[in-house]
C-alpha cells in the first residue's frame, strides 16, 4: 500500500486533498468539492461546453496515461450531435510497471474523478460515464463505489445535476487483469464484455467509441485534474508547467531511492533533482546506474543522461518518453541483462496476441534473453534481440509492440557492453530474479 | 462514392473514395500480401503483412484498413516494406513446424508462397519451437495447432459467414490458440470438439495447413490430382465445386472437394455435402456390372452386351404385344439435362408413351405456369446476394439450400438487405431477419391468400394477427422484392403467392428444391402431361409453335400416367414394363413390391436400392461426377457439368438410353443428332479442309470448331449433341452456349406456355399433389446420401457436451 510522501519542491494541485479524508463526501465538499462542476453549470447551458473546452485547451493539460495528447483538443473532436449516446470513460486500468499514481488518487480523492467525469460529460453532452478500474485494484473499487453512491445520495449524480436540467450517471467496472486493456480501444472492448483486444483506428473513440457512440476516454489522473483546472483557471494551471506541457503531474518514483513515493511535480522538473532531492537520492549510498523515466515501456536513461527536464518534449528529444510518470531508479547492483529480461517477460506475458510482430516478437526476445541470462548466450543473440525489436517498432497493431520493443532496444543499445561481458562470464550486478518476481517491488 | 486518384508505386490509379487500398491495388495488378485480410469478412489488421509506406505518414500503414482519398501516395515495394514483411514471416516461421513435406497444404499454402517471395526461410532462433499436439475436432475437421498462424479467418467465417460461432481464440499472447465450442471432457475423450454445421469453410479459408479435412488429410499431394470444376450433385442450389481427382487401378477417384474456383454462383461458399459427400462414388456397395434376374429369381452379373440386348429385346417384345401405354418411365433429379431430355424423348418417340414422370421435390409446373407470359421475373441465385429485400416463405435454406442461406446472410451483413421470413418453424435464418412471422401449421395457403389481400383467412395464416398485418404492410411496401418460396407451397397456393408478388413492382421469384437437377427434370419434360419447356400435350397443330416438339417426336397426343398412376397401373396388372433411370420410387413412395411382379423392370442405378432390388435388369450407372452435361438449379441457373472421376464398369445414363434404343432398332441419328455440325440447320463439319488446315493444326482446328459451334459430334454418346437440340427446341433454353461451356452459369427464364383456363394452372382439378419434398438435412441427401460414409458419420456424430450457449445477436439493422 503506497504511503503518502511529500517534499517541499512539490507544487500541489492534484494532491491538495490527499491525506485529509476526502474520500468521504462531506469532507470533499468542505475542500471545494463539487464547486468546479457548479462553476461550469453557472456559465449557462449555451456557453458551458465551449467554456469548459476552452479552459481545458488553455490549461495545456496533456493526457497523463502516457501518450500526452492535449486533453482539450481531444474533447473538441467529439461531434456536437450524435444519433448514438455519447460516453465519458475514465481509464483507471493503471498497469504500467513502475506507476502507482492512480492508485493513490482513487484512494485519497475519488470524488475528484467523479467530478472530473461529470464536467467532461457536460463538455461533450454525455449522459453516462464509466470508471474502469484495473482488475488488480478491486480493493479500491469499494472506495470508488462508496463515493459514487454518496454522490447519488447527495443528488449530485443522476437526474438534473445541480439544477442544470442535465443528467449524468456513473457506472464503475473492473478489468480482469490484462495490461493491454489499458489501451483505450481494448478497454472499450473489455467494458463491452469482449476479449481485451484493441480496435482498428480510425475511427477514433471521439467519433466511434464505446458501444459505437462518441466517447472521450481519459486517464484517471487527467480527469482528476479537470475540477482543479476549472477552479484555478486554464492559464494559471498552464503556467505551473513548461511551454506546451501545462501544469503539474504525479510522478511515481520507485526503485533504489531513499524515499520512494508519489510526488506532484511541475512539468519540466529536472530528473536529477527528482531523484537526488525529492526522492532522497540512491539508497544505501550506492551509485546510480540507470533510470527508467516513465514506466517500463520507456527506454532507459544511463546515469549520465539524467540532466533533463521531466516533460513530454524533452524526454522525447532524448530518445525516451515521459510516459505515465513512473520513474524507476536502478543502482549499480542491478544487472541490466536481468532487468531487460524481467521487462520483456512482462510484455511477453501481457501481449494480447492479436498481431504477429508483438505476439511472436515478445516471445522470441524473451526466449533468447532467458538463455542469455541463464548463461547460454552468444554475442549474436544481442543482434538477434535487437533485430527482432527493431522489426517490431512501428509495425504492430497497437502501441504495445513499441512499448515492448523500445525498452529492449534501449537496454541492448545503451548497455551492449554489459551484455557482451555478461555473455563472456563477467557478470555485472547481482542476479536475483525468481520466476514469480514482479518487475520491481513498488515502494 | 466519387472517384479519387491515388498514386501507388508511381502508377496513377482511380477508384471510388473510401475503397480499401488492398482491393484497389489488387484490381490494378499490384499484389499486396495478407493473411488475415479476406474479402467480405471483418477487418483485422492483425497479420501486418499488408503494410505499405504512405507519403507524409510516420508509420507503415496496413493496406487492408486504409481507405483511399484523393491524392494519396503509396509505396508497396520499398526495401523498408519488404523488410517489414520479411521480418513478420521470420517471426511466424520461428514457431511454425515447417513440416511442409507432409502437410496437406504443401504446394497450396499462402505461408509457403509468401516465404518464397520474401525469402525469409532462414531461421535464426536457437530455442525450441512452441509445440502443441494435433486435435481431431470432428469427423471432418482436424486442427494441427503448431501450423496455425492466428489469422482468425476461421473464427470470422464461422461467426460472420456461417452465423455458427463455433470457433474462438483462447488464452492470449504467444499462448493464443483457436478453440472449438465444445471444451475438452474428462479422459479418455480429453479433446475439445466442434458442434457445428460441419461446413468446412474454416478448412477452405485457412491460409496454411492448420485446419485440415478428415476426409482428405494425408491422402495425396495437391499436385498429384487433377482439379475439375463441376457442379455438386446434392441440393437444388447447384454449387460449383472443384473435385481433386487421382488415378486408381479401376478408374480415377475423387479424393477432395473444395471451393478453390470462386467463380461459381456459390462464390466463396461450399457446404459439407459439396466438400465431403462425394464419397458415395467410392462406396463398396457400388454396382459395377450389369445384373440380370435369372429364372431362379437371383440377380446375376452379366456382360453389358448381354444385358443391353436382353433389355432391347424385351422392350421391343412388350411394345409390340402391349403397346407404349403399358410402359412406365421414371427419371431422376440428379440426371443431367441432356439425359433427362433424352429419356423423355426416348419414352415419347421410341416407346411411344407419355407415361413418364419423376420424383417432384417442388412444384415447378405451377411455378412456371404462374410466371407464364411475364419476363425477367425469375431470380438467379446470384440475386440472393444483391437483392435489397427478400421474402422467404417456407423452406429452411440453412439445412436444405445452404448456399442460399449463406448468400442471404452475406447480403444482410454487407448490404443491410431486409430479410422477411414467414415460416411455421423458427428456422435459423430468422436471426438475420427484419421481421419473422410465425406461420400457423398448414397456414402457407392462408398466408398467400392474406398477403394477396384476402383478410378472411388471417386466422389460418398466423396466430398473431398484429404481427401478420405488420408483416404484410412491410412486405408490400418493398420495391424489387425477391420472393423465395419453399416447396411447402404448391399448386394454387404457390400461384397465389406469385400473383401477389407480381403485383409488386420489380418482384422476382425462385422456388427452392431438393436436388441438383430437380428443376431441370421438370424443365426437360419428365412429366406425363407436359413436353420440355412446360409445353402442354395436345392435338398437334402445325401452325402453333408449341407443337414443334410433338411434331418432331411424333409422340402420343394424350397425356400419360403420372408417377402414382404408373404404380397403380402396375398393381392393376396393366404395366408391362417399367424403366427407372436414377430414382428409387419403391422406397420413396412406399410401393408394394408385389405389385411389380408382372412388370418387366429395368433400373439404371449406382446401388442396389429398393427399386433396383426388384428389377429384372439392373444397369450400373455413373453418377454426376462421372459424366458431362448440364444441370439447372432451383433458380434456373444453367451450369456445365464436367466429368471428373471414372469407374470401370459403369456407364452414363445417356449412353445406356442410347444403347437400349439402338438394341430396339430405333434410328439413333434421330434420337441424338450426331455426326453433323448443327449450326444453321445442319452444316456438315469439314474437319478443316475448307480452311486449308494442315496436319499438326488439328488441335487448333478443334478449338476453332468448338468456338464456332461446328465441332462434329462423332458419336451418339456425346451429350453436347443433344444440347444443340435442347437449345433449339426447349423454350427458355436458347442460351449462349459458349458462355456455358466456359463454365459461366447462364440464368434462364422459364418460358411456359400460358394455360388458358380459369386457374391458369394445368394441374388443378385433375391431378393430385405429386410433390414429395425430400426434406433433407445438412447430413442427408436422399438415397445417395445413405451411401456416403461421411454423411452417415456426421449424422451420428454427437459432441458429448451441449453447445455452449451463444446469445442470439439482435436482428441487424
Amino acid at each position: 500500500m503506497p504511503r503518502l510522501v511529500s517534499h517541499p519542491d512539490e507544487v500541489i494541485v492534484l494532491k491538495r486533498r490527499f491525506g485529509q479524508g476526502a474520500a468521504k463526501i462531506d469532507r470533499y465538499i468542505e475542500l471545494d468539492g463539487y464547486a468546479a462542476v457548479q462553476k461550469a453549470i453557472a456559465q449557462g447551458a449555451e456557453s458551458m461546453p465551449g467554456w469548459i473546452i476552452d479552459t481545458m485547451k488553455a490549461s495545456g493539460l496533456r493526457g497523463r496515461g502516457g501518450a500526452g495528447f492535449p486533453t482539450g483538443m481531444k474533447w473538441s473532436f467529439v461531434p456536437k450531435t450524435s444519433a448514438k449516446p455519447k460516453y465519458v470513460l475514465v481509464n483507471g486500468d493503471e498497469s504500467e510497471p513502475g506507476t502507482c499514481k492512480d492508485h493513490v488518487l482513487f484512494r485519497e480523492d475519488p470524488h475528484a474523478i467523479i467530478e472530473g467525469a461529470m464536467i467532461a460529460g457536460l463538455a461533450i453532452g454525455a449522459k453516462t460515464g464509466f470508471i474502469y478500474l484495473r482488475g488488480e485494484y478491486r480493493y479500491l473499487l469499494n472506495i470508488m463505489e462508496r463515493a459514487v453512491a454518496d454522490a447519488y445520495a447527495h443528488g449530485f449524480l443522476g437526474r438534473n445535476i445541480f439544477g442544470s436540467g442535465l443528467d449524468f450517471d456513473i457506472i464503475t467496472q473492473t478489468g480482469a487483469g490484462a495490461y493491454e486493456v489499458g489501451e483505450e480501444s481494448a478497454l472499450m472492448e473489455s467494458l463491452e464484455g469482449k476479449r481485451g483486444v484493441p480496435r482498428i483506428r480510425p475511427p477514433f473513440p471521439a467519433v466511434v467509441g464505446l458501444y459505437g457512440g462518441p466517447t472521450i476516454i481519459n486517464n484517471a489522473e487527467t480527469i482528476a485534474n479537470v475540477p482543479h483546472i476549472l477552479l484555478l483557471g486554464g492559464e494559471a494551471y498552464a503556467r505551473l508547467g513548461t511551454e506546451r506541457n501545462g501544469g503539474t503531474r504525479l510522478f511515481s518514483i520507485s526503485g533504489h531511492v531513499a524515499r520512494p513515493g508519489v510526488y506532484e511535480l511541475p512539468m519540466g522538473y529536472p530528473l536529477r533533482k527528482a531523484i537526488y532531492e525529492v526522492a532522497g537520492g540512491i539508497k544505501d549510498g550506492k551509485q546510480l546506474k540507470a533510470v527508467v523515466p516513465g514506466g517500463a515501456s520507456c527506454p532507459v536513461l544511463r546515469a549520465d543522461e539524467i540532466d533533463i527536464g521531466l516533460d513530454f518534449d524533452q524526454l522525447a528529444k532524448a530518445g525516451s518518453m515521459l510516459g505515465s510518470g513512473g520513474i524507476v531508479v536502478l543502482d549499480e547492483t542491478v544487472s541490466i541483462v536481468e532487468f531487460a529480461l524481467r521487462t520483456i517477460k512482462f510484455y511477453q506475458h501481457e501481449s494480447c496476441g492479436w498481431c504477429i510482430p508483438c505476439r511472436e516478437g515478445t516471445d522470441w526476445i524473451k526466449k533468447t534473453l532467458t538463455r542469455v541470462y541463464e548463461g547460454g548466450g552468444a554475442k549474436k543473440d544481442i543482434d538477434t534481440v535487437q533485430y527482432i525489436a527493431e522489426n517490431m517498432m512501428g509495425r504492430t497493431f497497437c502501441p504495445f509492440g513499441d512499448a515492448a520493443a523500445m525498452p529492449t532496444l534501449g537496454f541492448v543499445k545503451k548497455f551492449r557492453k554489459e551484455f557482451e561481458e555478461y555473455i563472456e562470464g563477467k557478470r555485472a550486478g547481482t542476479p536475483t530474479m525468481k520466476e514469480e518476481n514482479a518487475l520491481v517491488e513498488i515502494l | 462514392m466519387a472517384d479519387v486518384t491515388i498514386t501507388v508505386d508511381g502508377k496513377k490509379i482511380t477508384a471510388p473514395a473510401g475503397s480499401l487500398l488492398i482491393e484497389v491495388c489488387k484490381s490494378a495488378g499490384i499484389e499486396i500480401p495478407a493473411f488475415c485480410y479476406y474479402p467480405g469478412l471483418s477487418l483485422q489488421a492483425a497479420c501486418r503483412m499488408c503494410v505499405v509506406r504512405q507519403e507524409k505518414v510516420p508509420k507503415l500503414q496496413t493496406a487492408c484498413t486504409t481507405q483511399i482519398a484523393e491524392g494519396q501516395v503509396f509505396f508497396t515495394d520499398t526495401p523498408e516494406v519488404v523488410q517489414a514483411r520479411k521480418a513478420t514471416l521470420q517471426l511466424l516461421l520461428g514457431n511454425h513446424p515447417l513440416d511442409c513435406p507432409v502437410c496437406d497444404a504443401g504446394g497450396e499454402c499462402e505461408l509457403q508462397d509468401m516465404t518464397f517471395k520474401y525469402g525469409a526461410a532462414d531461421s535464426f532462433y536457437a530455442e525450441p519451437k512452441n509445440h502443441r499436439e494435433e486435435q481431431k475436432w470432428s469427423p471432418v475437421v482436424y486442427f494441427d495447432r503448431p501450423r496455425c498462424i492466428l489469422c482468425y479467418r476461421c473464427v470470422r467465417v464461422c461467426g460472420e459467414g456461417m452465423d455458427v460461432h463455433a470457433l474462438a481464440v483462447e488464452n492470449r499472447g504467444s499462448s493464443s490458440i483457436i478453440v472449438p465450442n465444445v471444451p475438452a471432457q474428462l479422459p479418455p475423450d480429453s479433446l475439445p470438439h466442434l458442434d457445428c454445421e460441419q461446413c468446412g469453410m474454416c478448412i477452405d479459408i485457412c491460409p496454411v495447413g492448420a485446419l485440415t479435412s478428415g476426409t482428405y488429410r494425408y491422402k495425396t499431394r495437391p499436385w498429384e490430382m487433377n482439379h475439375v470444376a463441376t457442379i455438386c450433385t446434392h441440393c437444388g442450389d447447384g454449387c460449383k465445386t472443384t473435385l481433386g481427382v487421382r488415378s486408381t487401378t479401376d478408374g480415377s477417384q475423387i479424393v477432395r472437394g473444395d471451393n478453390r474456383d470462386k467463380s461459381g454462383i456459390n462464390g466463396d461458399f461450399l457446404c459439407n455435402k459439396g466438400r465431403y459427400a462425394f464419397d458415395f462414388a467410392n462406396s463398396r456397395e457400388r454396382l459395377t456390372q450389369p445384373l440380370v434376374r435369372q429364372p431362379g429369381g437371383e440377380l446375376k452379373a452379366v456382360s453389358w452386351e448381354e444385358a443391353l440386348t436382353y433389355v432391347g429385346r424385351k422392350f421391343t417384345e412388350l411394345l409390340d404385344t402391349h403397346g407404349g401405354r403399358s410402359f412406365g418411365v421414371i427419371g431422376g433429379n440428379r440426371l443431367t439435362n441432356e439425359e433427362a431430355y433424352l429419356l423423355q424423348k426416348f419414352a415419347r418417340s421410341v416407346l411411344h408413351t407419355n407415361n413418364i414422370d419423376h420424383h417432384r421435390t417442388a412444384d415447378y409446373v405451377a411455378f412456371a405456369q404462374s410466371l407464364a407470359g411475364t419476363t425477367g421475373r425469375a431470380a438467379s441465385l446470384r440475386e440472393t446476394l444483391t437483392a435489397k429485400a427478400v421474402l422467404l416463405v417456407g423452406g429452411d435454406p440453412t439445412n436444405q439450400n445452404p448456399a442460399t442461406a449463406w448468400n442471404l446472410r452475406t447480403n444482410v451483413r454487407h448490404n443491410g438487405a431486409k430479410l422477411y421470413i414467414a415460416n411455421t418453424a423458427e428456422i435459423k435464418l430468422r436471426r438475420q431477419t427484419r421481421a419473422f412471422l410465425q406461420v400457423a401449421e398448414h397456414g402457407y395457403g392462408a398466408l398467400a391468400a392474406y398477403l394477396a389481400g384476402d383478410d378472411s383467412l388471417a386466422y389460418a395464416a398466423a396466430a398473431d394477427n398484429a404481427a401478420l398485418a405488420g408483416f404484410r404492410d412491410a412486405v408490400r411496401s418493398e420495391e424489387s422484392l425477391l420472393v423465395l418460396i419453399g416447396n411447402e407451397l404448391r399448386g394454387v397456393e404457390l400461384k397465389r403467392l406469385i400473383d401477389f408478388g407480381l403485383a409488386l413492382p420489380g418482384a422476382k421469384f425462385a422456388l427452392l428444391a431438393d436436388y441438383v437437377n430437380s428443376r431441370g427434370a421438370a424443365d426437360m419434360g419428365l412429366l406425363p402431361d407436359l413436353l420440355p419447356g412446360y409445353t402442354p400435350i395436345g392435338p398437334i397443330d402445325t401452325s402453333d409453335p408449341s407443337s414443334r416438339i410433338a411434331l418432331e417426336y411424333r409422340s402420343p397426343t394424350t397425356p400419360g400416367l403420372d408417377l402414382l398412376e404408373i404404380f397403380e397401373a402396375a398393381e392393376a396388372g396393366n404395366l408391362s414394363a417399367l424403366y427407372v433411370v436414377g430414382a428409387d420410387p419403391v422406397a420413396r413412395f412406399d410401393v408394394d413390391p408385389a405389385s411389380l411382379t408382372g412388370t418387366f423392370v429395368v433400373v439404371q442405378e449406382m446401388f442396389l436400392t429398393e427399386t433396383a432390388a426388384l428389377a429384372d435388369v439392373v444397369l450400373p450407372a455413373a453418377n454426376l461426377y462421372e459424366k458431362s452435361g448440364s444441370v439447372t438449379n432451383s433458380y434456373g441457373d444453367l451450369q456445365q457439368v464436367r466429368k471428373a472421376a471414372d469407374r470401370a464398369g459403369v456407364r452414363s445414363d445417356f449412353e445406356m438410353i442410347v444403347r437400349i434404343a439402338g438394341k430396339m432398332g430405333a434410328d439413333i441419328h434421330k434420337l441424338v443428332p450426331f455426326g453433323v455440325g448443327v449450326r444453321a440447320g445442319g452444316t456438315q463439319a469439314d474437319m478443316g479442309q475448307t480452311r486449308g488446315a494442315q496436319s499438326g493444326e488439328a488441335d487448333r482446328h478443334a478449338v476453332w470448331l468448338t468456338a464456332n459451334n461446328l465441332e462434329p459430334r462423332l458419336n451418339p454418346f456425346d451429350p453436347s449433341a443433344i444440347l444443340d437440340e435442347i437449345q433449339r427446341l426447349v423454350p427458355g433454353y436458347d442460351i449462349l452456349r459458349l458462355q456455358l461451356l466456359s463454365g459461366i452459369d447462364q440464368h434462364l427464364q422459364p418460358a411456359a406456355t400460358p394455360i388458358r383456363n380459369e386457374a391458369g394452372l394445368m394441374q388443378i382439378g385433375n391431378r393430385r399433389d405429386l410433390v414429395l419434398p425430400a426434406n433433407d438435412t445438412l447430413f442427408t441427401s436422399g438415397t445417395l446420401g445413405s451411401y456416403s460414409a461421411v454423411l452417415n458419420e456426421l449424422q451420428h456424430y454427437q459432441p458429448r457436451q451441449a453447445l455452449i450457449h451463444i446469445d442470439e445477436p439482435a436482428a441487424s439493422g
